[in-house]
């Protein structure tokens, strides 16, 4: 692990559709705290309909760069993305397994809330998904919930910072109180990003968050990727290659589950190593 | 030969139906506008719809002239007869031509039967052949009409529609029509006893003295009543609201699929209980124990009370509010659960702030549907809260209900024309009370809710 290293990930392991509930495997990571956590992977690789959705996947993110995760569709990248967040906990039948390091501390370790996680690492979803609040509310909910601010004025100023960094401020702050669902789908995804960014979290996860927008709106969202990276640790799933190429430092190819090639963009796209690799990015499929 | 006409005009139907749908097989398919089972449909419709509405109105009106001319059938003499008497006689004689049993046999029932033996071979005769004629003069013209350029589909869309509509329109014309029965005989009643005493008054007994005729006016206040029934209405509320919400939000966020799956059908086959089992279970078990509860603590329990009558009711309820309330929460996209949680927020925020908002209109309607059924339930508070209409804030007490005394007032020995006076009165009281109720609830809904989509 480098020393700009934000999250560092070594031989991570993804199941779905195993019989176990939460609860049991909550238990029994719980009980080897040591090396594999979870006992029964080898048992899993085996059993039927279960689907080894990531094969021991090794990388380590950068911070204040954006990373990109290419790759074809089923590929495990999403599913990637929803592990460096415990989004994957909310899924029945979903087993993590190997180590996921966010400053050196492991996030899937038995004493780590995933609540706290999540408000360290935030997240942008394919799909705009404002709450059914105002603009306002939308933006002050993770601040309130975390006890970020206590007075109004507090709230006002998180509110226009996030919406501003969002570049949504101009457009909205004379309606700050109508509902963030009557916005048009490039601001509601403007505004779920403010949002994301109104709890300060130090890293961000986007899962495809332009693949619902038209080209303009994709622009406007692409610039602020950029100028948000030299802040944040980014994280950026997408289908647009042109995108990845466009507003990312670091890229990951996906493929079949597996990390086939991880390293600066520019490599990647004019140097691939990989035949794979390759094969994606100048089109011959995927 | 009403039953046969139905089953002739029936065979038609399919007939029509098959020759007309192979008939537009046969046509060159490309030039077709219409697929050939809509040329069928089409034909089907139109032979079913002549043959049978002929069938209805002229049973109908046939009806109505051979009872006119059964009484025509009376001998002069019988005009000097009392009403109820010539009714009596031409059922006698109905009942003769039918070779069923008569009350008195007489020559003026032997003439009515005459007649009704004649007209009603004659009637049956001219409906079954209008209504079979009908049917296939209808069906011939349709069948006549098949061609590539002839847009079945269309028409037989048309068709349907009118049907959807007519099927819409009977839901709502019988409610309109039970308002209006109810209208007539409220502000009869009202007009002999005077509006505000019956709204105001404090007093309810109506039939203690009165076996026809008007009303003590002193006696018909409703006030009890509508006390009675909303206190219980409050306390199953109390019971079912919570519980039936707090399991919806199990069932649906929290439980394990496996464990859903099971719980969720167990919880509706309490809806499935007939009320009247509840009713004695109320009487029998719960109401002897809260007795003995309270009167282990030193308070004085009736041993039918509001309360027994309002739990039992309450549990009841627990499913209807359960169940449609899980729906309600289940409908909240998944992906407003994402957004929260990825936010940092607990499961419990995320359902406080978040998905029970959202959910907020469907989970109203769900309690809605609760209160409606429990202003309505009679049979659990017949056994378990009494017929004494006692005006009292005290669920310890027995206390009766809107709908228990409309059951009471029907069912008594009191003349029915007496007796439907109040209970008309109390139904259509009722009705408004409800009316009023959901749509100040709906209101409400609409200004507060959120919407997610």
């Amino acid at each position: 692990m480098s020393d700009s290293s934000k999250i560092s990930c070594t031989g991570v392991d993804v199941f779905y559709g195993g019989r176990l509930s939460r609860d049991e495997i909550d238990r029994r990571n719980a009980a080897s705290a040591e090396g594999k956590r979870f006992s029964e992977v080898a048992a899993l690789k085996k059993t039927q309909n279960v689907v080894h959705a990531i094969k021991d996947a090794n990388i380590d993110i950068e911070d204040n760069l954006v990373t990109a995760f290419i790759g074809p569709s089923g590929c495990g990248k999403s599913t990637f993305l929803r592990c460096l967040n415990r989004m994957n906990d909310t899924i029945d039948g979903c087993v993590v397994d190997g180590n996921l390091l966010l400053d050196g501390q492991d996030i899937y370790a038995a004493d780590i809330d995933p609540v706290q996680v999540r408000a360290r690492v935030g997240m942008v979803f394919q799909k705009p998904n404002p709450f059914p609040k105002s603009i306002y509310d939308n933006v002050a909910y993770g601040p309130k919930i975390h006890g970020l601010a206590r007075s109004r004025a507090d709230f006002d100023e998180i509110v226009e910072s996030s919406l501003t960094r969002a570049g949504l401020w101009d457009e909205v702050k004379d309606r700050l109180d109508k509902p963030g669902t009557g916005l048009s789908g490039g601001q509601q995804q403007r505004l779920c990003i403010a949002r994301a960014i109104s709890t300060q979290p130090e890293v961000l996860l986007m899962d495809e968050p332009c693949s619902a927008l038209d080209p303009i709106a994709t622009e406007t969202i692409e610039t602020l990727i950029e100028e948000l990276g030299r802040k944040y640790c980014i994280v950026i799933v997408t289908h647009s290659m042109q995108q990845a190429n466009r507003v990312s430092q670091r890229t990951a190819y996906f493929h079949l589950g597996e990390i086939v090639e991880y390293g600066t963009t520019n490599d990647i796209f004019t140097n691939p190593k990989d035949e794979r690799t390759n094969g994606y990015i100048s089109g011959r499929f995927g | 030969m009403i039953g046969s006409a139905a089953l002739a005009i029936l065979a038609l139907v399919l007939v029509a139906y098959f020759s007309a749908r192979s008939r537009a097989a046969a046509l060159p398919v490309l030039e077709m506008h219409s697929r050939p089972t809509y040329h069928g449909a089409f034909t089907a419709l139109w032979t079913a719809i002549a043959g049978y509405g002929v069938l209805i109105f002229g049973a109908l009106i046939t009806a109505i002239a051979l009872q006119y001319s059964l009484y025509a059938a009376l001998p002069a003499d019988a005009a000097a007869l009392a009403e109820i008497e010539r009714d009596l006689i031409v059922q006698d004689g109905i009942a003769i031509a039918r070779g069923a049993l008569s009350s008195r046999t007489g020559p003026m029932r032997e003439a009515v039967a005459e007649t009704f033996s004649t007209y009603s071979s004659l009637r049956g005769w001219l409906l079954f052949i209008a209504s079979v004629g009908a049917a296939v003069w209808a069906g011939l013209r349709c069948y006549r009409k098949i061609a590539p350029g002839f847009r079945a589909r269309n028409r037989t869309e048309q068709v349907v529609s009118w049907i959807l509509i007519s099927a819409a329109g009977i839901a709502i014309l019988t409610t309109l029509g039970i308002v209006l029965s109810l209208t007539g005989q409220t502000f009869r009643f009202f007009g002999d006893v005077g509006i505000t005493n019956f709204l105001f008054g404090t007093h309810w007994s109506p039939l203690s003295g009165v076996h026809e005729g008007t009303m003590d006016s002193a006696k018909v206040g409703a006030i009890p009543l509508f006390a009675g029934t909303l206190l219980i209405t409050a306390i199953a509320m109390v019971v079912a609201v919570p519980v039936g919400l707090l399991a919806a939000i199990y069932l649906s966020d929290y439980a394990s699929p496996r464990f859903r799956s099971v719980a969720k059908p167990l919880l509706e086959l309490l809806a499935g209980i007939p009320t009247v089992v509840y009713g004695f279970f109320a009487a029998i078990v719960v109401a002897p124990f809260f007795k003995g509860v309270g009167e282990s603590i030193g308070l004085t329990v009736s041993s039918e009370s509001a309360l027994a009558a309002g739990v039992v009711m309450g549990i009841m309820i627990i499913p209807f509010i359960s169940s449609l309330s899980d729906d309600v929460i289940n409908a909240v996209p998944q992906s407003l659960r994402d957004g929260a949680l990825g936010l940092g927020a607990t499961r419990a925020e995320t359902m406080r702030n978040v998905v029970l908002p959202a959910a907020l209109p469907g989970i109203v309607s769900a309690v809605l549907l609760g209160v409606s059924r429990a202003i309505g339930e009679t049979m659990i508070v017949v056994m378990a809260a009494g017929q004494a209409a006692n005006l009292t804030g005290n669920p310890l007490e027995a206390v009766t209900t809107v709908t228990v005394q409309i059951v009471a007032l029907i069912t008594g020995d009191t003349e029915a024309s007496t007796a439907a006076g109040p209970a008309f009165s109390l139904g259509f009281t009722l009705f408004c009370v409800t009316l009023t109720f959901n749509i100040i609830a709906l209101r409400l809904v609409n200004k507060y809710r959120e919407r997610y989509d």
